[in-house]
């Protein structure tokens, strides 16, 4: 066993890990179980969580590479008294189904307007391109990220 | 009976009571709520498509670290049984084992290990030695059928519980025939007739979270089972039959559930999650990880489909002939209800007299199928509504016109409904409800119907199509299915609803609270929903045969107004009116002459705690004794690279009649996902097996479901109907619309380059073979 420390939603945690243990498992067995198991081929976006502003497949990150990192899980945004704005379109929408993969579309979501607030449709496609979801075809999610979008360029403007 | 314009809650797009949870990870699936000591479980699986197992040597696993407990034939008890979640006693063989001394196809159970981590049972297993003989195996239709195939099914102790043609030496799962009136003089009578074979692909309903169970024992020995699945009661009842146990020793949990689609309406883990915690006393776990639920999963049957067609000039349909041969693989679960749906979801859509159906299930050395979203219809429609197409061409007349002239009306009955049951004979029933013609208008009008050209009209590189094609479904088995609520009032006039009925993922849970609040005048935030645990809520066959919001969805109306009925007694005597001088309104009881009114929390209060008290509740149950079909028609505009073959999905349009929507944004929800799973299928997924019967794309990575990108622009409409035997005029809405891709999409082509495609999915090879074809 091997001791490693990262911030993880703010705070800054040491867990003992496996060497070949990865970031998915390692949040799972600390409790952090917003984070989905889906696929462990990083193809399906369940398990997707944001590491150093950038959303990416926890499954495909051995946990030893999280020392020193930033990692946001799904938990963070339960830290406020509001659901955040990503949950709230999504739940608008009607684009929460089975909700397997939603933790992880909100959190691909985030990671994206935290760095572009008015993404245009492209960037969005691109983006989201990474997180399956065989619920909904897509079209409430893809919804749900416009209106964000388009209602960050109204508070802009 | 409130019309839908003044009802208050159904029809409403209310948020989905669970949403909010959902969207916060919160821990509300099977593996977020495993005991921390669950012994792990993993499986040997068969490496061969077709043998039998000489000897199996466990000396060294079970000396391994770690390992608790080993399953095999050798020490399990032999009971048949079938997995398929379905009615008592199931249309479907019992060829099934917990474990067997044969293995049937590449991915087939030949034994467990649980050990104290996945590690330890997975080194467990390479230490388990096997030794098989080989028999040959069998991969195709017709070698399955040949004289002197091998035999799959050649144990003496498989049976069938109900008398459906099973005849397992000639690797038949089952038969299916239905003749009306006198084929062969409808092909004689028409004016031109047509023959042509389609062919569809094995594929996987790739619901996000795999199939995944866990065990324990509760301190009085008896066993709970949390699961992934569609069907609590059905597995409640296979896994205690599986185990040579009492119903009453079981007890099955659904938590939330990551999307099913039909693989999930199988007992499939649970019986050896169950016997682990029995022989060892722990909790166990066990979860397929994605290429095992490609391998030993379920799967949609691929058919061959012989269709023959005779047409008038004038455009009536004089015989329809559909001869299917149904691949229900190694297994067959489903394999005669499959089969029989791919008739009596499609059949009766259109006005035909003469009719010959005929279809058989067989056994291969291949994957097993089972229940899939469209159930047959899926695949049926692929032929028929090519074929359409192919006769409105023939006969020079739109075919948005020829469709609108052939199909069945409101008010019409259509012998294929009383000829064509699950197992039995079907039905009879008259339609009660059809707005198909708004749907074919509606979108018709949006994809733009009206610019559309011959495709002898287009001509260079990249070339556009417009697509059609009709369907419906059904809701619920009539008859057979049967679905029970209960509901009891709290102290603060807030109300618990338990339902077997089984929500996963669909929202079912918020459509019967829905219809609960609107029986009882409330409101959805007023109800507590529990789905689905066989000790706490009472029984329902589950969710699967589109019968949730119709048949679970009538129960949970029934029951809320036998305690409508409770809450006017109490109202009436605290506001000392007779019965009749009241009524429900706003969640309160009111005096009809407006003089007083009383809350539901004092009516809850009162009869609780004060005089003449009871516990306001009530429980009741539903089964249906017709299953009104949804219709849809779908509109696709492509986009052909007729170099490639590529095929890109420019628009889809879904007009959809489920009767009243009662929450019209979860309809169109459950149409989106629908639509997009079926452009998915139609276009890219498809099962690839070697030589040995061994699946070569088993991951995300190589079986190409679609992601956003892939999305076309997508317009649902939903088109309200009123069927009266549905809770507040409700149908189905969940399966229909995966049913429309593959023959809008074929059509679509054909009016883009000319180029007619028999078998699914099109890929750009196939699409580009096609389009050579028209060169010749």
């Amino acid at each position: 066993m091997k001791k490693i420390s990262f911030l993880l939603n703010g705070e800054k945690k040491e867990f003992e890990i496996d060497p070949n243990e990865r970031l998915l498992g390692l949040l799972r067995r600390n409790g952090y179980k917003g984070t989905k198991y889906g696929c462990l081929e990083g193809a399906c976006g369940t398990c997707t969580v944001i590491m150093d502003g950038k959303a990416v497949d926890s499954c495909m990150v051995f946990a030893f590479q999280a020392e020193g990192r930033e990692i946001t899980t799904i938990e963070s945004l339960d830290k406020e008294n509001e659901p955040h704005e990503i949950q709230k379109a999504l739940i608008e929408e009607g684009a929460v189904q089975c909700g397997y993969c939603t933790p992880g579309i909100v959190l691909s979501a985030k990671a994206m307007f935290d760095e572009n607030p008015t993404p245009d449709d492209e960037t969005i496609k691109i983006q989201m391109d990474g997180n399956f979801c065989r619920c909904t075809g897509y079209e409430k999610i893809w919804s749900a990220m416009k209106k964000i979008s388009a209602k960050h360029r109204g508070d802009k403007k | 009976m409130k019309s839908v314009e003044k009802m208050k809650v159904v029809n409403k797009s209310v948020k989905k009571i669970d949403a909010l949870a959902l969207s916060q990870g919160k821990h509300l699936f099977t593996g977020d709520l495993t005991p921390p000591n669950a012994l792990y479980i993993k499986m040997l699986w068969s490496p061969h498509p077709h043998a039998k197992i000489k000897s199996i040597d466990l000396s060294d696993a079970e000396k391994m670290p770690g390992v608790k407990c080993v399953l095999y034939h050798g020490n399990v008890p032999r009971i048949p049984h079938c997995t398929a979640g379905q009615g008592y006693p199931e249309p479907s063989p019992y060829d099934t084992f917990m474990f067997d001394t044969k293995v049937r196809f590449v991915g087939d159970r030949v034994a467990a290990v649980a050990a104290e981590t996945a590690e330890q049972a997975i080194d467990a297993l390479d230490a388990i030695k096997v030794e098989y003989e080989l028999l040959t195996p069998v991969f195709d239709y017709d070698e399955a059928l040949k004289e002197g195939a091998p035999i799959i099914h050649d144990e003496k102790d498989a049976f069938v519980p109900i008398p459906i043609p099973f005849e397992p030496q000639k690797n038949i799962v089952a038969k299916v025939g239905m003749k009306v009136g006198d084929f062969e003089k409808g092909m004689n009578e028409a004016d031109y007739t047509f023959e042509q074979t389609f062919e569809t692909s094995y594929a996987q309903h790739c619901p996000m979270e795999g199939y995944i169970s866990w065990a324990q024992l509760d301190p009085y020995g008896r066993i709970i089972i949390t699961t992934s699945t569609q069907v609590p009661f059905h597995t409640r009842r296979i896994v205690a039959r599986t185990l040579d146990i009492p119903v009453q020793k079981l007890r099955v949990i659904k938590p939330r559930i990551g999307g099913g689609f039909g693989c999930k309406q199988e007992m499939l883990l649970e019986d050896v999650v169950a016997m682990v915690t029995l022989r060892t006393k722990r909790p166990a776990f066990w979860a397929l990880t994605r290429d095992e639920v490609f391998r030993s999963g379920r799967t949609r049957h691929p058919m061959r489909i012989k269709v023959q067609f005779g047409v008038k000039k004038n455009g009536d349909l004089s015989a329809l002939g559909l001869d299917i041969i149904n691949n229900t693989g190694a297994y067959g679960g489903h394999g005669l209800t499959v089969m029989s749906c791919a008739g009596s979801r499609v059949i009766p859509l259109y006005h035909v007299e003469n009719i010959n159906f005929d279809a058989k299930s067989i056994y291969t050395n291949l994957p097993v199928c089972g229940a899939y979203r469209g159930f047959g219809a899926t695949q049926a429609y692929f032929a028929v509504e090519s074929m359409l197409d192919v006769m409105a061409e023939k006969i020079n007349m739109d075919p948005l016109e020829f469709r609108k002239r052939i199909h069945i009306l409101t008010g019409e009955s259509h012998p294929a409904f009383e000829a064509l049951g699950e197992g039995k004979p079907g039905t009879p029933m008259n339609i009660g409800s059809c707005s198909l013609d708004e749907c074919i208008n509606k979108g018709a009008n949006e994809i733009g119907w009206n610019k559309r050209t011959p495709h002898t009209a287009k001509s260079g590189r990249y070339r556009r199509g417009l697509g059609m094609s009709i369907h419906m479904q059904g809701s619920s088995v009539p008859e057979i299915d049967m679905g029970a609520a209960s509901i009891k009032m709290n102290d603060d006039g807030s109300f618990n609803l338990l339902v077997g009925a089984t929500d996963l993922g669909t929202g079912s849970d918020t459509v019967l609270a829905q219809i609960a609040a609107e029986e009882l005048e409330t409101t959805v935030d007023k109800f507590i929903v529990y789905s689905s645990d066989t000790d706490m809520t009472p029984f329902d066959v589950g969710a699967y045969a589109s019968s949730t919001t119709y048949l679970s969805g009538e129960a949970v109306r029934k029951t809320a107004e036998k305690v409508k009925k409770q809450i006017l007694k109490v109202g009436a005597e605290l506001l000392h009116k007779k019965i009749e001088e009241v009524d429900v309104c706003d969640a309160h009881v009111v005096a009809l002459d407006g003089s007083s009114k009383v809350s539901y929390q004092d009516i809850a209060l009162y009869s609780l705690y004060e005089n003449n008290q009871f516990q306001i509740a009530a429980i009741d149950s539903h089964i249906t004794h017709k299953s009104p079909p949804p219709f849809a028609a779908h509109f696709v505009e492509i986009e052909v690279d007729t170099e490639t073959g590529k095929i890109k999905v420019l628009k889809y349009v879904a007009a959809v009649d489920c009767g009243t929507a009662i929450n019209p944004q979860l309809c169109e929800g459950q149409t989106e996902g629908a639509l997009l799973n079926g452009i998915s299928y139609a276009l890219t997924e498809e099962y690839r097996f070697d030589a040995n019967g061994r699946m070569t794309n088993p991951s995300f990575s190589s079986y190409n479901i679609f992601s956003m990108r892939d999305k076309p622009e997508i317009k649902s409409i939903i088109v309200p109907s009123y069927e009266e035997t549905g809770p507040f005029g409700a149908k189905s809405v969940s399966e229909i619309s995966i049913n429309g891709a593959m023959p809008a999409i074929a059509n679509a082509l054909y009016n883009a380059t000319g180029a007619r495609i028999y078998k699914a999915p099109f890929t750009q090879e196939r699409v580009w073979r096609a389009i050579q074809e028209t060169k010749k």
